[in-house]
């Protein structure tokens, strides 16, 4: 199969809603989930605001109905998971549909993570030191960013291919292109593809380090912002080819028509100032789906708020569009940095924008980036034409990925 | 995919493990005995790779541009970086370990106060990011994380990246460390045969028999 | 505390903490430290927030007061002295 790849099913939890429903419902009526750290135990509980979902672990072990002990990062991954296969027609009657008119399907899932089962760990860790005969050895089970995938392909009865990827901040685009790469080399007939990460006292401390965490709401994309806040979740989207579409009986609305991956090749994990990385990355998809620029209506940002990125990502895009921007806001200014979820989360909110010809705001911006006034979009806006929209994650080690997606 | 007649080839391979290196078929140093952190600097400086960032990376990284030095040389010494775009110039690594060997030091730190440096690089992608800035690599990089090295995933993605047609030379191959266990492999891949003697198909027979020879 | 002792105790500090492969004979103290000088980067200038806050319980709440402070040895030292705590040292 050459040829288009379409969604077929999304799932989506966050700090702003545990399924897509809520998730945009949240994004229409301009209500982050950003606040001080209630569910994960940590000293930095009232420094550095989060972006947690609203669940504590036990909750999301029934959400998920997993039983005994599982990471948070795998036990978000699976309710988005399951949520996409739902949405596409794949999960019924609490099973993966594995035969389609009478053929076996071949459903991949690649998955995404950077912290995976860290939370678990770090609870370890502890008590094993002071002790080495302490600690629950099952609560490092599921430590390994492999691991997680592998829980999670296990609960949904996923056999045919599993793949993990991990290149941070651009983990989870970087899966949804591998998986449409596969649908068109023919090797699977569905890709379940996504990404997800739980809050950890690892990663708080990590970006504590870099001082790149912002101790108010972050105000991505504002002249004034003073860096990002943290965010946990997870993002899956259901991938079909045209036939497959058909077979599933799903209405062909919105194609991934274009995507590219390049490397900044200038820091571990800043951006260069030019932007290079995430100019070629936006350009390689634009030139991928054969459009010009002038087609694409509006670009949801990697926009973290740290100085680096949203004065890299500004540039480039300058290079790239020139003075003809199109509208573009940061959803990172409702959910925080999702790390590895960010791309599939995005991709869904993207699509969302296509289908429902709306455009999510960037929350809490005083004096833009991009001065030109109505190019960051500070209030949900109705739109008419909107036919591309481009999605950015760009990623610690310089790991820069978009995803365009298009209307059919 | 085909395990028959691949239309790319790999031009330079090289392989490190259990204090050995090799570059291509050639063993170019060993030093039996030495701890891991011991044989590496040895074989920096063995290398003479001049480049003093190198000490600052974690063992991941630090394994991966010393195996990336055998297969492309030095920056300067034109190995393929002043004919072809940096843009065109693709990395596609994979591991079993992720970064875990420096995360468990970043963990520990969190008992007291965590160094920024270690924090950098708790993610297995640093290291292709390091590769790109020291031989300019901006083309499109991935990093796998498996069991075993998965052969038949790197070569159909490479594959696909030539096919897709913007990439012209690949850095491709497996890069882990964990404690005193480390294992490189790492291959040199494009378009043409550049020696007709060196330069082998790249296929997964091939790939799969280099990883393994002794 | 002797400032002519606490120079000496930085450049090996400083050395240590940011894997410097060279000796505390190498570095003048009032040379600059990043851009030409030692050219460290802004990674090691991360790390000699953690240093001040780990050898000297000196914090650094802004990023910004950075540059100043580190901007060479002798900087380094007329902070430490100039902030630190009677009890600590």
């Amino acid at each position: 199969m050459s040829g288009a790849v379409y969604i077929a099913g999304r799932g989506a939890i966050s700090c702003i809603g545990k399924n897509v429903q809520e998730n945009i419902g949240a994004l229409r009526r301009g209500e982050a989930g950003i606040g001080a750290i209630r569910y994960l135990r940590t000293v930095h509980a009232n420094t550095f605001p989060a972006g947690e979902v609203k669940a504590t672990n036990e909750e999301l072990r029934d959400l998920s109905e997993l039983t005994g002990t599982n990471s948070r990062t795998t036990m978000l991954g699976l309710i988005a998971a399951k949520e996409a296969l739902t949405e596409a027609g794949l999960w019924e009657g609490g099973q993966l549909k594995k035969t389609l008119g009478g053929r076996s399907l071949r459903i991949g899932l690649i998955s995404s993570t950077t912290v995976a089962g860290m939370d678990l760990t770090e609870e370890f860790f502890p008590a094993f030191m002071a002790n080495h005969s302490a600690g629950r050895l099952r609560n490092v089970y599921q430590h390994e960013a492999g691991a997680t995938t592998e829980y999670i392909a296990r609960a949904l009865g996923i056999t045919e291919y599993i793949n993990t990827i991990s290149t941070a901040c651009s983990s989870s685009a970087n899966a949804i292109m591998l998986g449409a790469r596969m649908l068109k080399a023919g090797m699977l007939d569905i890709v379940l593809a996504g990404g997800t990460d739980a809050l950890s006292k690892f990663t708080l401390n990590g970006f504590s380090t870099l001082m790149i965490l912002d101790q108010q709401l972050c105000q991505p994309f504002d002249q004034n912002r003073r860096g990002l806040n943290l965010g946990e979740g997870a993002g899956f989207l259901v991938l079909a080819g045209e036939q497959m579409m058909e077979a599933l009986g799903r209405e062909k609305r919105v194609r991934l028509s274009g995507y590219a991956n390049a490397n900044d090749a200038h820091h571990q994990t800043a951006s260069s100032p030019d932007g290079t990385g995430s100019f070629m990355a936006m350009k390689g998809a634009i030139d991928m789906a054969q459009l010009n620029c002038s087609a694409i209506g509006y670009i949801n940002l990697h926009g973290t708020g740290t100085q680096n990125n949203d004065a890299s990502e500004s540039t480039a895009i300058h290079r790239l569009f020139g003075d003809e921007y199109p509208a573009m806001s940061t959803t990172k200014s409702f959910t925080g940095h999702t790390l590895a979820a960010c791309g599939a989360l995005e991709a869904i909110y993207s699509a969302v924008s296509l289908e429902e010809q709306i455009l999510f705001p960037s929350l809490r911006i005083s004096l833009p980036v991009i001065e030109k006034p109505g190019v960051v979009v500070q209030e949900l806006r109705r739109v008419s034409g909107l036919q591309h929209v481009l999605s950015n994650s760009f990623g610690f080690g310089g790991n820069c990925s978009s995803l365009l997606f298009s209307l059919s | 995919m085909s395990a028959g007649a691949s239309p790319y080839w790999i031009n330079a391979a090289a392989r490190i493990r259990a204090n050995r290196a090799w570059r291509n078929e050639e063993p170019v140093f060993e030093l039996p005995g030495a701890t891991a952190d011991e044989f590496l600097t040895a074989l920096y400086k063995e290398l003479s790779t001049d480049y003093p960032k190198w000490y600052k990376m974690d063992r991941l990284a630090k394994l991966g541009v010393l195996a990336a030095e055998l297969v492309l040389g030095k920056p300067e010494a034109g190995s393929g970086r002043g004919e072809q775009s940096p843009y065109s110039k693709a990395i596609v690594l994979a591991n079993r370990h992720s970064s875990l060997d420096t995360d468990r030091k970043f963990v520990e730190q969190l008992r007291e106060i965590p160094s920024p440096a270690v924090f950098v690089y708790t993610l297995p992608n640093i290291v292709t990011g390091e590769i790109s800035i020291r031989h300019g690599f901006k083309g499109e990089q991935a990093f796998f994380v498996d069991d075993q090295p998965p052969v038949d995933l790197l070569v159909s993605y490479v594959e696909r990246l030539f096919e897709e047609g913007h990439t012209d030379s690949c850095l491709v191959g497996w890069t882990d460390i964990l404690g005193e266990q480390y294992e490189a492999a790492l291959f040199r891949v494009s378009r043409v045969a550049e020696d007709s003697v060196l330069s082998r198909p790249f296929t997964g027979n091939n790939v799969y028999q280099y990883l393994n020879h002794e | 505390m002797n400032r002519e002792q606490l120079v000496e105790d930085l450049k090996q500090q400083i050395i240590e903490q940011l894997n410097l492969q060279i000796k505390p004979e190498d570095i003048v103290a009032s040379d600059p430290l990043f851009g030409e000088g030692l050219g460290l980067d802004s990674i090691d200038a991360l790390e000699l927030i953690v240093l001040m806050q780990q050898k000297y319980r000196i914090k650094l709440a802004n990023a910004e007061e950075g540059p100043k402070i580190f901007k060479s040895i002798d900087t380094m030292a007329d902070f430490i002295l100039a902030n630190q705590t009677p009890a600590a040292g």
